[in-house]
């Protein structure tokens, strides 16, 4: 996979993963490019969509959409797959997950993400095991910080 | 102290903490910059306070800042000092903003080498996770090298969450350190049988992305993956592993044989959509993609998996409701399509039903698949779906789409489908009908194409190209460029050209010199004005021959009233065309009033055909006697200009080519770009034969246009009526066509049956008509080539098998790297494993290795055969392919480097000849050394100990930064750090038979002691070289 972009219906970025080292500019360029495309397509089309040389794999969940960018020999049921593990895992994590959940904690979601891919290759299939990594790591900054300040969000998914 | 920190943490209450910041920015909504750049100032008068967390908190600001598009680059220094904190917590964040914001030319990467090292060892795992996972993203090739033998060691490390991090991050290390890659293989490769599944998963997908870069250095450890891959019930291990052997199996071909059998009990078996879609890519598709396709037909033999299985089970994604997989059975089958035809043919209703679809992006797909899906019989069938389509598509982005596909559909392999081009003529004039087009410039094309290459199709299609002049009007609403217009171009010089088959030139003629005309685009006008010259020349010799003098002086009056026109038009080629035609026809209006005949000689001006040039003329002209091509017309450039150094290969160092002179191929590249550049422009050029790629269709001299079968249907068509369709008619007269011709068929064979009275006429009976049963309705009729006058008698210019390239490469056979090894069970065998790569391009088998023993090393030979006798090398290979043997050899003594003479022997297949390939295999010291690690008290004991003999040596002209000097040791020599301290380091390392080998590395010398004084002295030496190289 050579990134992973999280944004919101208006064309927000929420997250960005990059895989591949790349200047900033062209990192906003892509962004926005790609953000502008995917918007543009209608719900009922497919995920998958044919882009420079790479394949685009995104996903609507509620306001928010998952979009992944991977090589031509890569298998793209395999990344839906994966876009919906990383969904569920965030799921998990919040508890009936929304996009300010990812807003406001922006941080976990990447140490989630970072926890279940490695270098744009799924690291850990086993969503128990990301979560227990997850939430050992939390426990150590638990032990050595004041306790963190629980957030109620108003407006679920 | 102490109130400094309680004031710290005071102030940092009233700090912005990230959710202040977030809710801040969402409550800004108007003036959102403004507010973020007083969150900027704060954040760097935070940054500037001693306390981490609140510099912790700045970070993790600035990381959201960052993802807003903001340029945080300048706090780069502060992520750094974040990273470095000792609590998790902040170093969680530190290195989060660092994967974030660092790229390969942040600058204070340099500065974290240390620190990384240090959190890679750290005894909390999650602390070493932290580092990895940050090491991933931001890793470049000096952090790779410097750091790659410490997550070399994490890859053993006791807890699997750090086993698989450090397997994973490997691949980004090879990728920006390959040297890396040798050493850190064979660890590597243990891992893939690591009892924890995650450890093993991510083995598999580091080799697999390794190999699909390079697969030839994998080959050895297909049996391994063949294992996994009979045993593995996770279906992400799975997937990658097919796709390694999709990358495997077109340099091996016995491994398609062997995959058959659980590649089908998977796509049976399998419910996972994701496995099946893989297994059928696989199999099909990723071994017909270069590097080598000349191998994957083969290939597929090989494979012999029916193709029917796999097109069955897409059938069933393209079936499914779900958009995704309806895609995705379309792409892999349009992929199928290229090797198996006739199994995606039989599917041709579901493909049709797909144009139906609601989505556009599966709706191109499905009509990229027709392309590859016609055949004669179908074409009309499909291209009249099609036309459907095209009447009902709503956005002219997808009607253009189709229309660009009917007219590549109908024009590919050189018309090899259309067996009527009066369909095809009507199919083209439908077309133009389209409104918004922006193609009308490839209809255009087409037309003239058909016009001037089919000769029988010539009456027909002036009769066509003049109803459309007389009706430009309804053309003529779109005025662009590359409009429908463009049309009108094809249509005048068609019916200028072939004049000669105009019903009534006359009206033609009028109908090109309306005033409309004028607001055609430049280029139509000037077509228009000059084929109104040939016209004119056609009218008056009919005139004439009518002896109608005053209908001939009548015409030309038509030509000086109307011509004035163009003469005024802004566009210099028709003013100019326009200007002097009108004082042609002035004076020919003079003649004509002196009753002169000038019919013959305005014709005149006309004469002559116009003949496509054949693609091959060009190349026909013979060189004039002498002119020497080759000398140089200006002195040719120095050629002093440094060569670029060679990008290095993973894992197998390449070596020069240097047999193979440089320029030549230089020379071939230019020419092969220069040879695509021509084709395309003929492609572009109606004028110019395109190369037939179908070697089926033989074109043969068209018996002339009275023969062709079907002159009655003209009558039949109303021709005059403007844009009726017509092409539906054609599709109903080719039914009856055939229907009549099968009837006669049948007719035929009775009479035969009749005759024979016997019972084995059943074959030919009924069953669907065969392809080749369809005789087409005209003749593609080739006009002959125009070629130069004096063109060479047919040499055969496709092919010289005496090509002086081949016979040059035919010595450049091979070329072999080759590794040593200790084997440290055992401390006097020395594994050699070789790559032997095919530059040549024949098949080479055969191949026997052998070296001349000597006292001290001898190869070890299978029991029973004599001490000279050659092994046989367990494999062949095809043209550009490589593959690793690996030989064991007995070595005595290990003080010595040595070398050994041996040669290859191989056979040709092509050629059946015995080649003789001569090598030295180069023994070091060193490649008797295996790295071993040494801590730092053993290493102390064992420098006291007194036993071993003390040598050095200096290092001069070295200047390299200190820690490449040690990674260069570690890799070239097999040594490991045992300690450093500034510039200065102590290294160990350990020879087959159990020598202990310790250095002090300064920056200028080396000081060594070693049990072994004479390996001391040649290890060192061969140290000293490695530095002097470089």
């Amino acid at each position: 996979m050579q990134f992973m972009l999280l944004f919101s219906r208006q064309g927000k970025l929420r997250l960005q993963k990059w895989y591949v080292p790349l200047c900033d500019k062209e990192k906003k360029k892509i962004t926005r490019e790609l953000v502008q495309t995917v918007l543009a397509r209608k719900p009922k089309m497919c995920s998958f969509l044919e882009w420079r040389d790479l394949k685009i794999v995104y996903k609507r969940y509620a306001s928010l959409y998952f979009c992944c960018a991977i090589e031509d020999q890569d298998n793209e049921l395999i990344t839906l797959e994966i876009i919906h593990r990383y969904v569920e895992l965030l799921d998990k994590y919040f508890g009936s997950v929304c996009e300010l959940d990812i807003i406001f904690n922006f941080e976990k979601a990447y140490f989630i993400l970072d926890e279940f891919l490695l270098g744009g290759e799924a690291q850990e299939t086993s969503k128990k095991n990301v979560l227990k990594a997850i939430e050992q790591a939390d426990l150590l900054q638990e032990c050595k910080t004041e306790k963190h300040e629980s957030f109620v969000n108003p407006s679920c998914i | 102290m102490a109130l400094k920190i309680v004031k710290g943490s005071i102030d940092r209450m009233f700090d912005k903490n990230l959710q202040d910041l977030v809710r801040g920015i969402r409550n800004h909504k108007e003036d959102e910059a403004k507010y973020i750049s007083t969150c900027i100032d704060e954040i760097k008068q935070e940054l500037k306070q001693d306390n981490i967390a609140v510099k912790a908190n700045a970070v993790c600001k600035l990381t959201y800042l960052q993802m807003l598009g903001y340029d945080v680059s300048w706090a780069a220094f502060n992520i750094v000092e974040v990273m470095s904190s000792s609590k998790f917590t902040y170093k969680r964040i530190g290195y989060l903003a660092a994967s974030q914001c660092f790229h390969e030319s942040t600058d204070v990467i340099m500065l974290t080498t240390n620190q990384i090292r240090k959190d890679l060892s750290s005894p909390n795992q999650y602390d070493t996770g932290v580092a990895l996972t940050g090491l991933s993203c931001f890793v470049t090739p000096d952090l790779a090298r410097d750091l790659a033998n410490d997550i070399m060691t994490l890859m053993s490390h006791t807890k699997p969450y750090i086993r698989k991090k450090a397997v994973l991050i490997m691949y980004k290390v090879f990728l920006k350190y390959p040297e890396s890659l040798r050493p850190a293989f064979p660890r590597l490769k243990e891992k893939l049988e690591d009892p924890d599944p995650g450890v093993q998963s991510a083995a598999v997908n580091v080799i697999c992305e390794l190999a699909r870069r390079n697969p030839k250095n994998y080959l050895s450890l297909a049996p391994l993956f063949f294992k996994l891959m009979t045993s593995s019930t996770n279906n992400w291990v799975l997937i990658k592993i097919i796709k390694l052997f999709g990358a495997l199996t077109p340099l091996e071909p016995r491994l398609g044989k062997k995959l058959i059998e659980p590649l089908t009990n998977l796509i049976h078996s399998t419910s996972a959509m994701s496995l099946l879609y893989e297994c059928v890519n696989t199999v099909y598709i990723d071994v017909n993609t270069p590097p080598l396709p000349s191998l994957s037909l083969s290939l597929c033999l090989y494979l012999s998996l029916p193709p029917q299985l796999c097109v069955q089970k897409l059938r069933i994604l393209i079936e499914d409701s779900d958009q995704n997989l309806k895609y995705l059975g379309l792409l892999a089958m349009s992929k199928i399509l290229k090797t198996h035809p006739k199994s995606v043919q039989s599917h041709k209703d579901l493909i049709l039903q797909c144009l139906d679809d609601k989505d556009e992006s599966i709706r191109l797909r499905a009509l990229d698949l027709l392309y590859g899906m016609v055949s004669k019989k179908n074409l009309m069938e499909i291209v009249k779906k099609l036309m459907l389509h095209v009447d009902k598509a709503e956005g002219t982005t997808y009607r253009d789409e189709l229309l660009t596909k009917i007219i590549d559909i109908c024009s590919q392999s050189n018309y090899q489908y259309i067996t009527n081009f009066e369909w095809y003529i009507s199919i083209l004039v439908e077309l133009t009908r389209l409104e918004g087009t922006r193609h009308g410039h490839l209809i255009a094309s087409q037309m003239l194409d058909v016009a001037i290459r089919v000769k029988a199709i010539r009456g027909f299609a002036v009769a066509q190209m003049a109803t459309l002049l007389d009706n430009a009007h309804l053309l003529t609403g779109n005025m662009q460029r590359m409009g429908i217009c463009e049309v009108l171009y094809a249509a005048a010089w068609i019916c200028g050209e072939f004049s000669e088959h105009l019903e009534n030139p006359m009206q033609t003629l009028e109908a090109m010199l309306r005033p409309k005309v004028a607001t055609l685009p430049g280029h139509i006008q000037a077509v228009y004005v000059q084929n109104a010259a040939k016209l004119f020349a056609t009218v008056l010799k009919s005139q004439e021959g009518n002896t109608d003098s005053t209908a001939a002086q009548e015409t030309s009056q038509l030509m000086i009233d109307r011509l004035p026109l163009f003469v005024q038009s802004a566009n210099l080629e028709v003013q100019e065309r326009a200007s002097c035609i009108l004082q042609l026809v002035k004076y020919i209006q003079k003649l004509q009033q002196k009753d002169v005949e000038v019919a013959e000689e305005v014709s005149a001006l006309f004469a002559g055909e116009l003949n496509p040039v054949a693609p091959k003329a060009q190349k026909k002209v013979p060189v004039p006697e002498g002119l020497d091509l080759d000398s140089w017309i200006n002195e040719p450039p120095s050629e002093s200009e440094s060569e670029d150094e060679q990008p290095k290969a993973i894992f197998a160092k390449e070596e020069p080519k240097h047999s193979r002179p440089r320029r030549e191929e230089v020379d071939e590249k230019e020419l092969a770009k220069r040879r695509e550049a021509r084709k395309q422009e003929q492609a572009n050029n109606p004028f110019y034969i395109k190369a037939s790629p179908s070697s089926q269709k033989v074109y043969q001299e068209a018996p002339g246009v009275e023969h062709i079968p079907v002159v009655q249907i003209d009558l039949s068509v109303p021709l005059k009526v403007p844009g009726l369709p017509m092409s539906d008619q054609y599709v109903k007269l080719e039914e009856e066509r055939r229907q009549k011709e099968r009837a006669e068929k049948k007719k035929k064979e009775k009479k035969k049956r009749k005759e024979k009275r016997s019972g084995r006429g059943k074959k030919h009976d009924s069953g669907p008509e065969s392809e080749e049963d369809i005789t087409p309705a005209h003749q593609v009729d080739i006009v002959t080539e125009e070629m130069p006058e004096n063109a060479l008698p047919s040499d055969d210019d496709d092919k010289d098998p005496n090509d002086p390239h081949k016979i040059l490469i035919l010595h450049i056979v091979k070329t072999f790297v080759y590794d040593i090894q200790g084997n440290l069970q055992d401390g006097s065998q020395v594994v050699v494993s070789v790559i032997f790569e095919n530059k040549c391009d024949s098949f080479l088998k055969s191949m026997e290795f052998n070296v001349l023993d000597s006292l001290n090393s001898k190869l070890q030979r299978p029991e029973g055969s004599g001490p000279h006798d050659g092994l046989t090398v367990p494999f062949q290979l095809p043209p550009g392919v490589s593959n690793e043997a690996r030989f064991v050899f007995t070595v005595q003594s290990i003080i010595m480097p040595q070398k050994l003479k041996g040669t290859l022997t191989f056979i040709v297949k092509d050629s059946s000849t015995h080649e003789k390939l001569d090598f030295k295999l180069h023994f070091t010291c060193t490649s008797y050394l295996i790295t071993t690690p040494c801590y730092s008290d053993a290493f102390a004991k064992l420098l006291e100990s007194g036993d071993l003999k003390c040598s050095s040596v200096r290092l001069e002209g070295v200047n390299m930064p200190f820690h490449h000097l040690l990674a260069r040791i570690c890799f070239h020599h097999h040594f490991s750090v045992v300690e450093r301290i500034d510039s200065c380091a102590s290294m160990y390392s350990r020879s087959i038979q159990g020598h202990h080998v310790c250095l002090l590395v300064k920056t200028v010398s080396i000081d060594a002691k070693c049990d072994e004084p004479t390996l001391l002295g040649n290890v060192l030496d061969e140290i000293k070289q490695t530095f002097s190289q470089c």
